[in-house]
C-alpha cells in the first residue's frame, strides 16, 4: 500500500529533479526515432516492402502485457530460397523491438508463435529477412486495452 | 404490507443473478485469451503447474495419491483451499508465495471440469452470511459495493473492460495483467483497491468468507483452474 | 525455486515433415522500466537469447527483448530429419541459464 509518507517520498524524488520519471514533450517524434532506428539496425538501410508476411495479432487487445501474436512468411524455405530471419517490432514501446528470430531452410514453414508487451494502442510490425537479402513487412493496428481494477505497488 | 412490498422490491432491485444467466469470466474474453487458457501446451500458467507437482510430490505424496475433487469443495468452514494446504504443510510457505500458488494451482487443477460444490449448510452458514454481507455492502472512497458491479452491471463496461460476474471458477488463475499466477484473495484487493477501500490483510477472514460466498454463487459451474484472465 | 523451463515436442513424427515445437520459459522479464511506488527504477532483468539445436546442429535462435511478455512463448517449426535429441537453450542477465532437452524418434 502506497503510504502517505511513501508517496510525498515519491513526490519529492520526482520534485528533485528525477528527469527520466516524465515523459519527455516529443515523445511521439522520439518514439518515431527509435522505431526508425531499430528497424535500420535489422535492414542495415536496405527497402522494406509491404507484402509476403502475414502478422496475427488481435486488432482489440485485453491487456498489453501479454499480446499473443504470429507471424507467417510466404517462402519455399529451400536452400536457395528461404527467410532468414523475422523481426518484430511494436510503435509506442519505450524500446521498440521485441524479438529477432533466426531460421532457415530446416525450418520447413517460415512462422514464429511469441507473445509480445504492447503498452499502447498503435503499431506492430513484422519484418522478414529473405535468403536474397531483401526485407518484406506487415504491419497491423491495434487498440489495447487496460484492466479496470490493478494493484498498488508498482507504477 | 407496505413494508413487505418495499422489501420486496429491494430484492428485485439487487437481484442476485439467476442461475441460467450465469457465465464464467472465460466467456467475456477475448478470442486468443481464451486460446492461452485452453491450450495445455502454451498457457503460461503450466509453469506453475509443473512446479506444483514437484512440490506435492515431495511434501504431500506420502499421504495423499491426488486430492480430485477437493477444490470443487473449497473454502470449507472458513478454510480457503491455500490455507488448507498450508496448514497440512505446518505453514512452510507465505501466502501468494511461488510455492503455494504451484501446490494450489497443482490441487485445483485435479479438479478441473468439476463442478463447483458448495452447500448452505450449518457448517459454512454463518461464513456464507458474512461473505454475503460483505458483497453487499458498500465500502471505499467510491462507496460501491461488489454487486453493483458484478450483480447488477456485469456485461457493461468499466473504462475498457467488459465487467464479469466475478465467479471465482479458475483460481488460483494467471492475469495477463500480473504477468503471473495469483489467488482469488490478490484479485479481491484488486477490486478494493479500485473501489479505493483498505484491503484486508492476506488470509484475513472477510476474504475466505467473501470467496465462500462467491463459490455459493458459482455453485454448479465448472472449474477451470488454471484459468487465465485479463 | 529454480528455472522451470517448458518445451513441447512430438514424440514420434515421420522423415521430412514439419513438425511444431512449443516452448516457455518462467520468467518475469522485468523490463527495465517500472519503477517501485516510491520512484526507484527496477534494474532490467530478461532473458535475451534462446537457441534449438538438433543432434547439435542449430535450427533455430531469437533474440529477446524487454518487450517480450514475461514468461515467454516462443513458438517455431523444424523438418524432423532424424531420431535424436533437440536441445533447447535460454540465457539472459545477471547469469540466467536453463536448458532442456526432447527425445525424437523419426521413422
Amino acid at each position: 500500500m502506497t503510504t502517505r509518507r511513501g508517496f510525498l517520498l515519491a513526490l519529492g524524488s520526482i520534485a528533485a529533479g528525477d528527469a527520466l520519471a516524465q515523459l519527455p514533450p516529443n515523445i511521439a517524434a522520439l518514439r518515431q526515432a527509435a522505431l526508425d532506428e531499430g528497424v535500420r539496425k535489422v535492414t542495415g538501410g536496405a527497402q522494406v516492402r509491404p507484402g509476403k508476411v502475414k502478422l496475427d495479432i488481435p486488432p482489440l487487445i485485453d491487456n498489453g502485457n501479454t499480446v499473443p501474436l504470429t507471424v507467417t512468411v510466404e517462402s519455399p524455405m529451400t536452400e536457395a530460397d528461404h527467410v532468414k530471419a523475422i523481426h518484430v517490432f511494436t510503435e509506442k514501446n519505450p524500446q521498440p523491438f521485441v524479438i529477432g528470430a533466426h531460421l532457415g531452410p530446416r525450418a520447413g514453414r517460415a512462422k514464429l508463435a511469441t507473445r509480445a508487451r504492447i503498452a499502447d494502442t498503435g503499431k506492430v510490425i513484422a519484418i522478414a529477412e529473405m535468403s536474397d537479402g531483401s526485407f518484406w513487412s506487415d504491419t497491423v493496428s491495434v487498440v489495447v486495452t487496460l484492466s479496470a481494477c490493478l494493484e498498488d505497488g508498482l507504477i | 404490507m407496505r413494508i413487505a412490498l418495499a422489501i420486496l422490491a429491494f430484492l428485485l432491485l439487487t437481484a442476485e443473478i439467476p442461475l441460467a444467466e450465469r457465465r464464467s469470466g472465460y466467456e467475456f474474453m477475448g478470442r486468443e485469451t481464451r486460446a492461452m487458457q485452453d491450450d495445455d501446451t502454451t498457457n503460461p500458467a503450466l509453469l506453475w503447474v509443473l512446479d506444483g507437482e514437484a512440490l506435492f510430490k515431495s511434501n504431500c505424496s506420502s499421504c495423499h495419491a491426488d486430492l480430485k475433487g477437493v477444490a470443487a469443495r473449497y473454502p470449507k468452514a472458513g478454510v480457503s483451499l491455500d490455507q488448507k494446504i498450508n496448514h497440512a504443510l505446518k505453514s512452510k510457505f507465505a501466502y501468494e508465495s511461488r510455492e503455494l500458488l504451484a501446490l494450489t494451482a497443482y490441487v485445483a487443477k485435479q479438479s478441473k471440469g468439476m463442478p463447483i460444490e458448495m452447500e448452505w449448510n450449518e457448517a459454512n452458514r454463518p461464513f456464507l452470511e458474512r461473505g454475503r454481507a460483505t458483497f453487499f455492502r458498500r465500502q471505499g472512497q467510491l462507496n460501491l459495493a461488489c454487486a453493483q458491479c458484478h450483480d447488477d452491471n456485469w456485461g457493461k463496461q468499466l473504462a475498457g473492460s467488459v465487467i464479469p460476474q466475478a465467479h471465482p471458477t479458475g483460481y488460483p488463475i494467471y492475469r495477463l495483467e500480473w504477468q503471473g499466477l495469483g489467488s482469488v484473495q490478490r484479485r479481491f484487493r484488486n477490486c478494493l483497491i479500485g473501489v479505493r477501500a483498505e484491503p484486508y490483510a492476506y488470509g484475513a477472514p472477510e476474504y475466505v468468507e467473501l470467496e465462500m460466498y462467491l463459490m455459493w454463487r458459482a455453485r454448479g459451474m465448472k472449474l477451470e483452474t488454471p484459468a487465465v484472465r485479463p | 525455486m529454480a528455472a522451470r523451463v517448458v518445451v513441447n515436442v512430438p514424440a514420434t513424427a515421420k522423415r521430412g515433415e514439419v513438425i511444431e515445437i512449443r516452448t516457455l520459459a518462467g520468467h518475469e522479464m522485468e523490463t527495465g522500466f517500472r519503477r517501485t511506488d516510491r520512484g526507484v527504477l527496477i534494474p532490467r532483468d530478461i532473458i535475451t537469447r534462446f537457441v534449438c539445436t538438433y543432434n547439435g546442429v542449430e535450427v533455430f535462435s531469437a533474440d529477446l527483448h524487454p518487450a517480450m511478455a514475461a514468461n515467454p512463448l516462443i513458438s517455431f517449426t523444424t523438418i524432423a530429419t532424424e531420431s535424436g535429441t533437440l536441445e533447447f537453450k535460454w540465457t539472459g542477465d545477471n547469469g540466467y541459464s536453463a536448458t532442456q532437452s526432447a527425445a525424437i524418434n523419426v521413422t
